[in-house]
């Protein structure tokens, strides 16, 4: 399990060897054709910062030899906002004293038929808050089924679940699972994780072992940047977290996610740091430069323009016209969204945006026609 | 240099080395000797009754050196199981190279009999280094058969090539959990140097120096370039390509500057 | 009795496997023996009883990479 990995990789130490990196450390690794988690962290120091415009050269090169010209586009849905957790920095905290909503079997679908008719979405990314009692894993194995008729390649992002109920909901056609780490200061988590069970970090930063073992497709990483002053440590370690689930879990593929927060955001908490434009630029080329094939996901929390930019420099899977919370698309249009969308554009905004700055959005991608195991 | 462990077993010494081809059980010895080995590869053979001839053992077996049977001559894996039995019996080992090649003509690795062989060996309690085909997929199926290291070819065996492998080799190192030892294929001390560079654990050799026009010396050529190889990996490589500098004009990141 | 010792006709008096290996005067060490192609451990070799047209098969170390 990768807690017990986490504990021999000082974050105090890690920290201190970004910050050593010298320009040599990048010329290094820039000019290596496969880097480790040493080079990746002279990709993110503040020594990198000069080589900018060569990573973001060597990002394009490695994305378009693996990907082509092409984003893959996704949508969340947002099922519940219920959640038992008190994450500090989430709207869907426990205390806040917000209308709660659990879609019914009925509104689900007429959500999974509002977004048909935005775009030809067969990327559905299914979200809840964790409340297992009344949205748990009948619940999600429900929805999944539901969206079966919709849409091709299913994902969640919840709650982090035992192995086997991450095979029960493949076998329900689940195909992907995406889980933010949030931080990997274990020392810090339980700041911004005080209560329920999203406090326990070993639990959480298992999950991804779990869905491994469980043989999930494809397994999705975040980092929230916002949490910790020292966000380059943070991505490095998902750096290594990531090497690491390669090795063990080699038939998956992999995502990651840097989402920022901002500083008005959800006005109580506010971020502990801010990172700029630039800095998510050089962390996005870092990660392409260091894995080459693995896929770097913006939602609509970064701007428009920002988003077109890096779409043609190592972004390769986008999300459009997303509403963050539940029931967004149709039934409750107005309701509390769990974090501000920045990029308000409509998925056919973005579509032609993207072909604009001469990439094709691929609506899908993936199928299950030979997975014997799934649509039992 | 880090220590290579294998089994639970340290080794200080990169280069494994293979006892066929050597004009005399005396030169053998030495050649060992000289590439300060602490692994060396043993194959079987039937007793002839009447010849009384010298015993390889008392040339091979020293303090200090991992006796590795190899399970050559076997041609599936029933064969393999059995073989291993006799060794484990006749040199008191449970260390076995497993080697499966039904063809006679390159000796090339049978994939399918090897891995199922891993399997069962490992059941059975042996420590199983086997001899494999440079193909990543089926170097993770060994690794979780439970096999002890992996032994990718670099290129046929016995043709000196070097590594042929070299794009197959650099994936199965990244993605290995258990050493990797680069066998077969090593054809001069540069291509054992060029392995360890890459991040090879550690290579066999065995005709490079049984055939050299002194295999003592070429025995001590190998160490040291196992050694340089394995040093100048754990320094990290310098690599300096000549595009990589930091430029004026930025026509793809200018929209930042905004 | 007649039996086979790699692949050989040997006509012994050894009823029991060590004593045929003293007979051909075999090491003890650093050799493995078979009977009808199943590796018979040393400590078994008293009981392991030979009977006619018994194959036996004895390996040891040979050079091999």
């Amino acid at each position: 399990m990768f807690s017990e990995e986490l504990e021999k990789i000082s974050w105090d130490e890690t920290t201190e060897r970004i910050n050593a990196k010298t320009d040599a450390d990048v010329r290094r690794a820039l000019a290596k054709e496969h880097c480790d988690v040493d080079d990746f962290m002279a990709l993110v120091s503040p020594a990198a910062a000069p080589y900018l415009e060569t990573m973001a050269r060597l990002s394009r090169k490695y994305t378009e030899e693996r990907f082509g010209r092409t984003i893959s586009m996704f949508i969340p849905l947002y099922l519940t906002n219920s959640c038992t957790n008190s994450c500090v920095y989430c709207g869907f905290h426990v205390s806040n004293p917000m209308r709660r909503t659990i879609l019914t079997e009925e509104e689900t679908v007429n959500e999974y038929k509002a977004i048909k008719k935005l775009a030809p979405f067969e990327n559905l990314l299914i979200v809840t808050g964790e409340n297992p009692a009344k949205a748990g894993v009948p619940y999600l194995a429900r929805a999944l089924d539901l969206a079966k008729p919709y849409f091709s390649n299913l994902k969640i992002e919840v709650m982090p679940l035992k192995a086997e109920e991450y095979a029960e909901l493949k076998a329900h056609g689940m195909n992907g699972v995406i889980c933010f780490q949030e931080t990997y200061n274990r020392a810090h988590y339980n700041i911004y994780h005080p209560r329920g069970m999203k406090s326990k970090f070993e639990w959480r930063v298992d999950g991804f072992d779990r869905m491994g073992q469980a043989g999930v497709h494809s397994i999705g990483m975040g980092v929230l940047i916002g949490l910790e002053k020292e966000w380059r440590t943070d991505i490095t370690m998902m750096a290594f977290h990531l090497r690491y689930l390669q090795k063990h879990y080699w038939r998956t593929k992999y995502s990651v996610n840097f989402p920022r927060m901002r500083p008005s955001e959800n006005g109580g908490f506010q971020p502990n740091v801010v990172m700029s434009d630039r800095e998510l630029a050089q962390v996005t080329f870092a990660m392409r430069i260091f894995d080459h094939d693995v896929d770097i996901s913006y939602s609509t929390r970064e701007s428009a323009a920002f988003r077109d930019h890096m779409a043609t420099l190592g972004v390769t899977t986008m999300s459009a016209e997303s509403k963050t919370e539940p029931g967004g698309y149709f039934t409750y249009p107005q309701a509390l969204e769990q974090f501000h969308v920045s990029d308000e554009r409509t998925a056919a905004e973005v579509e032609a945006a993207l072909r604009r700055v001469g990439r094709e959005p691929v609506w899908k991608d993936w199928d299950a026609s030979f997975d014997l195991k799934s649509y039992a | 240099m880090e220590k290579l462990v294998i089994a639970g077993r340290e080794f200080s010494s990169r280069l494994f080395l293979g006892t066929g081809k050597f004009n005399s059980n005396e030169l053998m010895a030495k050649a060992i000797e000289a590439s300060g080995t602490e692994m060396v590869t043993v194959a079987m053979k039937r007793v002839e009754l009447e010849d009384k001839e010298d015993d390889l053992l008392a040339h091979v077996a020293r303090p200090g050196i991992q006796l590795l049977p190899n399970t050559s001559g076997v041609r599936n894996a029933e064969e393999a199981v059995f073989a291993a039995q006799m060794a484990r019996e006749a040199f008191g080992t449970n260390w076995l190279k497993l080697e499966i090649h039904p063809d006679p003509r390159y000796l090339l690795p049978d994939s399918t009999e090897t891995l199922k062989a891993t399997e069962e060996l490992v059941k059975l309690g042996f420590v199983v280094l086997p001899y494999c085909q440079a193909d990543p997929t089926l170097c993770k199926h060994l690794e979780e058969a439970g096999a002890a290291t992996v032994m990718p070819l670099g290129a046929p065996i016995g043709t000196n090539k070097g590594l042929q492998t070299r794009d197959f080799l650099r994936i199965i190192i990244e993605q290995a959990n258990v050493p990797v030892v680069v066998d077969a294929g090593i054809g001069a001390p540069s291509h054992a140097a060029e392995a360890m560079e890459m991040g090879a654990s550690a290579c066999l050799v065995n005709t490079a120096i049984a055939v050299a026009g002194d295999p003592v010396a070429m025995a001590a050529a190998f160490k040291q370039a196992v050694e340089a190889g394995r040093m100048a990996y754990e320094a990290g490589l310098g690599l300096q390509a000549a595009s990589m500098v930091a430029e004026a004009s930025s026509p793809l990141t200018a929209f930042l500057n905004e | 009795m007649k039996i086979w010792v790699n692949s050989k006709e040997v006509e012994t008096a050894a009823v029991s496997l060590a004593s045929l290996v003293e007979e051909l005067s075999l090491p003890t060490q650093g050799i493995a023996v078979a009977v009808e192609n199943r590796m018979v451990p040393r400590t078994q070799w008293e009981a392991c009883a030979l009977s006619e047209g018994m194959r036996v098969v004895v390996v040891k170390a040979a050079c091999g990479g």
